[in-house]
């Protein structure tokens, strides 16, 4: 199993209008850093939420971990959420719970014990330099703070997938490095990383990275890297 | 586990804010419970003033003598003598005025007032009533037997309406406390539908986002309905204090064991209720989303 996720002639419309994504045919590898990139509403939004499956396609066919969800029922979509980690535009923290709830979500969520996320969640929210914001709601927090707490929201449970939209758009040039090198380090265990973003210093800072991007719903494949290789025995 | 959504670690439940205020539901649900267990205890009371005076009339017969009582002796006698009956007793004349004398006022005194003889008699089944009434109508021609069950038919045909007109309220207010719950439920999820998606996206089960709401439905519910319940309880607790009114009320019919039991497992079976509706009404709005 090499890939990750493939897509093969998938293209999304919401209701009735035009199809913000069209013939997106790709396979991400498995331990490959992606970089999503594309003007505002180029669709890297929506080809996140495919990914993370919150999203069905119109048309065509997604595999995700070697299995087939495009059309599959949605009682079996949660064990492969569990393998995705999710970073979003919005935060998406829970208002009314501490930055330690938040974090530990995902672990509580796949079973953990109190014993058994007490420790992790502590290490996350130091590694993000959030330990003393244990107690702290969201919305006592800044923007950057948010911001990683999301990220160790979405990484707590070790993906093998690790999907960020924007993840360094509120935090600054130092901790954006350090988030960044976090996400690296993660790549190099094994997790692809798959992060939409603007900055194109980001994508110069991370060697090996590749490049996706979109233009107007389709994909620009700049460096190639997103070609399927050819079957074996193909001429 | 069966009960696993009710024993739901605290930090989960946390997903779900709690205001400190009550929704109404508790309410809504305690009114319901009040009203259920008062109308059931209604309608437990008249099947048993039904059964009393059923049991107490199945063998009781009249036999009319119009006209008075000259040959009273010997039609007595002949009813004592028949295989079958059990007892007998004619009823007093000064008796008989004394009743009409609700209707009539002292006229019923008056010796012009011609008042019927009446003997009633117990009668085992299977007794042959038919040869007795020749027997009585040889010594007087206008004697006539009747079985009390045939007098009072109406009267039970209404009490039995009455049963099926109580039980019927049960499950009109039962259904309505289930369409109250459904409501809530549905509220809960759209208070709630920011937490929802990101548990979803996270990898939670509709299960487990289910098991949420349910536990606190049910806990609403289960409030609601002892504390309604316990109410009604109260109230019927007044009503067997003024025992002689009670008894006026339901001929002597009172709540047995089984009837206070069922009355008490009422709250319970409309707890049990909303908390299956709940969890059906979550799960049925979980599943409109991906």
């Amino acid at each position: 199993m090499a890939a990750v996720a493939e897509f093969d002639s998938v293209g999304l419309r919401y209701g009735t209008g035009a199809e913000v994504l069209r013939d997106l045919d790709f396979r991400l590898r498995f331990g490959t850093f992606y970089f999503l990139t594309g003007a505002s509403g180029a669709g890297k939004t929506s080809l996140l939420k495919l990914l993370y499956l919150a999203q069905r396609p119109t048309r065509g066919r997604i595999r995700l971990f070697g299995e087939e969800l495009s059309e599959a029922p949605r009682e079996a979509l949660p064990p492969y959420r569990r393998r995705i980690g999710v970073v979003f535009q919005d935060f998406r923290l829970i208002k009314h719970m501490s930055a330690f709830d938040n974090v530990a979500l995902p672990l509580r969520i796949a079973g953990a014990s109190d014993e058994d996320v007490e420790g992790p969640v502590r290490e996350m929210l130091a590694w993000v330099g959030l330990a003393d914001r244990a107690s702290a709601r969201p919305p006592t927090l800044s923007g950057g703070e948010q911001q990683r707490v999301a990220i160790a929201r979405a990484v707590i449970n070790r993906p093998e997938l690790l999907v960020a939209d924007e993840p360094t758009g509120n935090v600054d040039a130092e901790m954006a490095s350090r988030l960044m090198g976090l996400f690296t380090a993660m790549n190099r265990l094994g997790t692809t990383v798959v992060v939409a973003t603007h900055d194109m210093g980001l994508i110069d800072a991370t060697p090996g990275a590749q490049q996706i991007r979109l233009e107007n719903g389709t994909l620009v494949d700049p460096n190639g890297a997103l070609r399927a290789p050819p079957p074996a025995g193909a001429t | 586990m069966m009960l696993e959504w009710f024993f739901i670690p605290p930090a989960q439940r946390r997903l779900l804010l709690s205001t400190g205020r009550r929704a109404p539901t508790p309410w809504v649900i305690a009114i319901m419970s009040f009203t259920i267990v008062l109308i059931a205890a209604t309608g437990l009371a008249l099947a048993n003033t039904a059964t009393v005076l059923s049991q107490a009339i199945e063998a009781r017969y009249a036999l009319e003598v119009p006209g008075g009582g000259a040959n009273l002796a010997a039609l007595e006698s002949t009813v004592r003598s028949t295989p079958g009956v059990v007892s007998s007793q004619s009823v007093p004349e000064r008796e008989m005025r004394k009743t009409l004398e609700r209707w009539l006022g002292p006229e019923a005194d008056s010796a012009d007032l011609p008042v019927p003889a009446l003997i009633n008699f117990d009668a085992k089944p299977g007794t042959d009533l038919s040869a007795l009434q020749r027997r009585l109508q040889a010594i007087s021609p206008g004697a006539r037997i009747s079985a009390h069950r045939d007098s009072v038919a109406p009267l039970l045909q209404s009490l039995t309406l009455l049963q099926a007109v109580a039980f019927g309220l049960v499950l009109l207010l039962s259904a309505a406390a289930a369409a109250a719950v459904v409501l809530a439920a549905r509220g809960s999820l759209d208070t709630h539908r920011f937490t929802i998606d990101v548990m979803h996206g996270i990898g939670a089960t509709d299960i487990q986002v289910t098991n949420l709401f349910q536990r606190k439905i049910a806990i609403d519910a289960l409030v609601g309905s002892v504390a309604g319940g316990l109410a009604a309880a109260v109230v019927l607790l007044l009503l067997a204090g003024g025992a002689a009114f009670a008894r006026d009320l339901t001929g002597g019919a009172t709540l047995g064991l089984i009837d206070i039991l069922i009355l008490a497992l009422l709250p319970l079976a409309l707890t049990g209720l909303a908390t299956w509706v709940a969890r059906t009404a979550v799960l049925a709005a979980l599943r409109e989303a991906l």
